[in-house]
């Protein structure tokens, strides 16, 4: 009965959820017909023994003496429940794993090819030969597959687009692949799904799949760097932002700053979330997080800035125009 | 039916408890080695350790039962997850267990202690103070918070600065010691010391699972303590084993713990499996039917959860070939389950059912492993794996096993064994309110986390955004944890309330096969005047009245009559068929384990902040523990 209900609310909770069985991949969608296979074999096995448990356990209590021998010897009948239909069951899974397991696995011809560093507590994404260095928002063309590879450097992180793809860890000292290729477009959220200390929860990330020209337009325009600025204030943001601690920690490319303890900000203003999503990238919680970073996301490893208001608006200005 | 005690000829029954009785007060509570004492102190000791990790878990619970919710902070949460999944695993599922079986292994195999007594107490006192160090560092503010796996590198010192984790590292290492001399214990115990005629194949299920129990921690252990031993050394003594950017491998801490880890879930497990053998045969009135299968299944879980561990790895990017393989061998590993379960299916479907609370409480199980079993089908599936590996789907499934097929096990084991122990019956209608309680909550609490992961919901959050579709079903499951909890709150009251009031119980109120029914509920001091000698597998089902052995002239036979019970003797016999062979003295009271264990105590407590006089003083302790020790041996 527990199992039934499994699917009535699958169905009902599933909006808006990163969910498994709403995919929107290829290594994904072969995952959830494993799933599928499984739960329909999960509920027929489940009914028929606890059928079983019930019945013997209602028939036992009916009785006052032992009950006659049944048909089938009860060894025969443990052989055959507890390990001949079990092995079928068994065989049929062995030969899912591998067969499924191999397909996922499988490297295709002219894949993009993303590198991902798990940080603390935020992603920092590299489209090698192509100039692009951004975070926690990964860009890819419809229909493409993909090859990312996945390495740490500093603990373990998983990188996890439950309606894409299984997750596959970041390990420092080694790099993982994860393939696979986005079928609709759309924005999936992505998760970290290793435990890497005090923000771990706070460490997600969006796949936004798109038309190959929203692509191709999206990547030249990151693999720019950042604009002049365009005004008075912009100009003494950009200023400020250099010549502070920002610039230790943070990369502007085509100014001095090459700082790389957190993420890359040359075209911030184009990415949708801040905090590895843990807001929405609006002036205003932009503002809060320059001015203190931890109030969003406690133990973040970004001090609160050290500026004046004044300054502080103008670093605001600047970051904002950088789209 | 009459107890042996009562039925042995010619004894005096004072002059045995003068020589059996602990020195009353603190002196004797220190000093004690009896078996019993040691067991039931075991069982209490656990329990206060799994109420206290049962709370953690309601704290844990409140904060995820609505979205960015702000009760307690990303640190509390993260030390609280840690202490309770710690304090679960190495200080309650262990040693509960071991507390089952120090009382009861004695009992059923017709013996008066266990092989090493003061072995047996020292391993205690490592477990109460190991737990006692562990919990300082909550007590204190300095709660390890790296997951109760404490993977590298996030618990090196770069990422875990401070004592926080050496609480765990080093305490995990400090218990370790107790459950190896546990197990040393078990298996020379259940060899050595059975009644004469308890040959193997007659064996109490339960004995059986704890002689698989104790073989598997002998071999996993060791990883354990390895893995805990070398992540402190490099945290202490700046070493690199597990540091990458040193040429450490982060991964080979992974392979270690798991290699102890995966065995362990089973070693948890099977004396619960053996718990219930017992307990489903005895209340259906009816032999077990499969036995040797069963036996036969218990072992060959014990050799395959050997060969499972790497599904706990399989998304840190091994080759596919292996991981297959490990993929297969998990599936394997189900079907020694299916045979126990139609086994028990079997002896129900013929016995006379009894719906006694401990029978609750194993149907409870059968249901609730049946899924537990199921879900962890699914995720020896590769591919599945790959999805829901630290998701909530596999809180849900190692809730199912763990707390499941664990826990209700241990109930139904309180139900069924506390009479003997306390002489007095548990209220039946409180078991039951008990158990409904227990388990409708469990799968109220439990069940919606599986939906959960596959909803996307990773495990070990400490809060999660709104819009997500996790709300409701995260709800759901908070109230069911505290509708668990109050279901186990009823268990303790009926206990402590049974305690005083209960119906005397008599030695046998169940009507059951086994020895430890055999002597009187509590059992005396000396457990058997004179030992039963068995002829079948069901002693007391079969030989009525239970013949009892008289002492012999000779040492293989000196310790079986009373008189062997007036020299504080018990028999030594032949491994397979338990033939006499000769007398085992039982050592009376002794401070030496205790000292002993204290000097390890001071040691590790040094080591914690690594001062060289402190491990000075402790060594001394422990020598003179030690030598004092082996000394007085020489004396027998
Ligand atoms: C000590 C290093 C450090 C300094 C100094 C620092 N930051 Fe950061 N910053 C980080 C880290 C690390 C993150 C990522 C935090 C996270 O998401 O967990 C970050 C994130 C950000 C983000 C969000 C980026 C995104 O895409 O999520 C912005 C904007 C930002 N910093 C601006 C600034 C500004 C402006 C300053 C100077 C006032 C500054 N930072 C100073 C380390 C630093
Ligand atoms: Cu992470």
């Amino acid at each position: 009965m527990l199992l039934v209900t499994t699917t009535l609310v699958l169905a009902a909770c599933g909006g808006g959820s990163p969910s498994t069985l709403h995919t929107s991949g290829t290594s994904a969608d072969k995952i959830a017909n494993v799933w599928w296979l499984m739960f329909g074999l999960a509920v027929v096995v489940y009914v028929v023994v606890a059928a079983f448990i019930v019945v013997a356990f209602v028939r036992g209590r009916g009785r006052t003496t032992s009950g006659p021998a049944s048909r089938i010897s009860d060894n025969a009948f443990v052989w055959i429940g507890g390990l001949v239909v079990p092995a079928v069951i068994l065989i049929v899974l062995g030969i899912v794993t591998v067969t499924t397991g191999r397909a996922l696995r499988a490297p295709d011809r002219g894949a993009l090819v993303v590198d991902v560093i798990g940080k603390d507590w935020w992603w920092k994404v590299q489209y090698p030969g192509r100039g692009i260095t951004t975070a926690n928002e990964i860009h890819l063309p419809v229909g493409q597959p993909v090859e990312v590879r996945l390495t740490s450097d500093n603990v373990v992180h998983s990188f996890w687009v439950p309606e894409l793809a299984g997750k596959v860890d970041t390990i420092p000292g080694q790099v993982n692949v994860l393939r696979f290729t986005a079928d609709r477009s759309g924005t999936y959220l992505g998760l970290c799904a290793e435990f890497c200390g005090l923000q771990h929860a706070n460490m997600h990330f969006q796949v936004v799949a798109q038309s190959p020209g929203d692509f191709e337009r999206w990547a030249t325009q990151e693999a720019r760097p950042t604009a002049e600025p365009t005004s008075e204030e912009q100009a003494q943001g950009e200023l400020v932002f250099v010549r502070s601690s920002c610039a230790g920690c943070h990369t502007v490319r085509g100014t001095p700053a090459v700082g790389t303890r957190g993420p890359d900000l040359t075209h911030l203003a184009s990415r949708r979330t801040i905090g590895a999503v843990t807001v929405e990238n609006t002036p205003s919680n932009l503002s809060r997080w320059i001015a203190n970073a931890g109030s969003a996301k406690p133990g973040v490893l970004m001090p609160p800035a050290l500026l004046s208001a004044p300054d502080l608006a103008a670093v605001l200005a600047y970051l904002e125009s950088r789209s | 039916m009459a107890t042996i005690t009562a039925d042995a000829p010619g004894y005096d029954d004072d002059r045995l408890e003068e020589v059996w009785e602990d020195e009353p007060g603190i002196p004797g509570f220190l000093t004690t080695v009896d078996h019993k004492r040691i067991g039931v102190r075991y069982i209490v000791t656990s329990f206060i350790f799994f109420a206290v990790s049962g709370l953690m878990a309601l704290v844990l619970r409140t904060q995820l039962a609505t979205s960015n919710a702000g009760l307690i902070s990303p640190t509390t949460y993260n030390e609280l997850f840690t202490v309770h999944g710690t304090t679960m695993i190495f200080l309650f599922n262990t040693p509960v267990l071991a507390g089952f079986g120090n009382y009861f292994l004695p009992l059923m195999i017709g013996t008066r202690d266990m092989a090493f007594p003061r072995l047996n107490a020292f391993s205690y006192w490592i477990f109460l103070f190991a737990g006692i160090f562990f919990f300082t560092g909550f007590a204190i503010g300095h709660a390890p918070s790296g997951g109760w796996f404490a993977y590298t590198p996030l618990t090196d010192r770069a990422y875990s600065p401070g004592v926080n984790l050496d609480f765990w590292g080093l305490g995990v290492a400090f218990v370790g010691i107790s459950t190896t001399v546990g197990a040393v214990n078990f298996i020379v115990t259940a060899i050595k010391l059975r009644a004469p005629g308890l040959s193997l194949n007659r064996l109490p299920v339960f004995v059986w699972s704890m002689l698989v129990f104790s073989f598997m921690v002998l071999f996993a252990v060791p990883a354990v303590t390895v893995a805990a031993s070398l992540l402190e050394m490099d945290r202490l003594f700046h070493t690199s084993f597990f540091v990458p950017a040193h040429g450490g491998s982060a991964l080979l801490y992974q392979h270690l713990f798991w290699f102890w880890g995966h065995p362990e879930v089973y070693i948890l497990f099977i004396p619960a499996l053996g718990m219930m053998s017992m307990i489903i045969a005895v209340f259906s009135r009816r032999p077990l039917s499969g036995y040797v299968w069963i036996v036969v299944s218990l072992i060959a879980i014990g050799f395959i959860s050997f060969g499972v561990w790497i599904h706990h790895m399989f998304v840190t990017g091994l080759p596919l070939l292996a991981t297959a393989f490990f993929s297969a061998a998990s599936l394997v590993i189900a079907l020694p389950s299916g045979v126990q379960y139609f086994a028990w299916i079997a002896t129900m479907w013929r016995g006379v059912v009894q719906l006694k609370t401990p029978m609750l409480f194993a149907l409870g199980f059968l249901l609730i492993f049946l899924l537990g079993g199921i879900t962890g089908v699914m995720v020896s599936v590769l591919p599945f794996d790959y999805q829901v590996e630290d998701s909530y789907f596999i809180v849900s499934h190692l809730h199912y096993v763990l707390n499941g097929a664990v826990v209700f096990p241990i109930f139904a084991a309180l139900y069924y064994w506390i009479p003997k122990m306390t002489g007095r019956l548990l209220s039946e209608r409180l078991g039951h309110l008990s158990f409904w309680t227990m388990f409708i909550g469990f799968n109220v609490a439990f069940f919606p986390m599986s939906i959960l992961g596959l909803l996307g919901m990773p495990r070990r959050v400490y809060t999660y955004p709104s819009g997500l579709g996790w709300d409701t079903l995260n709800f759901i499951s908070t109230v069911g944890g505290f509708m668990f909890a109050f279901g186990v709150l009823l268990t303790f009251v009926n206990i402590l309330v049974s305690h005083r009031r209960g119906r005397p119980a008599g030695p046998d109120p169940w009507g059951a096969d086994s020895l430890e029914w055999a002597t009187s509920s509590p059992p005396p001091d000396y457990n058997f005047a004179a030992i039963p000698i068995v002829a079948s597998r069901h002693p007391l089902w079969d030989q009525r009245p239970l013949p009892v052995a008289a002492s012999g002239p000779d040492a293989a036979t000196a310790a079986l009559g009373p008189e062997g019970a007036e020299r504080r003797t018990t028999p030594f016999t032949t491994g397979l068929r338990a033939e006499p062979e000769s007398t085992m003295t039982i050592p009376g009271e002794t401070a030496f384990p205790f000292v002993l264990a204290l000097g390890i105590a001071v040691l590790v407590g040094a080591l914690l902040v690594t001062t060289a006089l402190g491990a000075l003083v402790g060594v001394v302790i422990l020598g003179v523990g030690v030598l004092r020790w082996a000394w007085r041996t020489g004396e027998h």
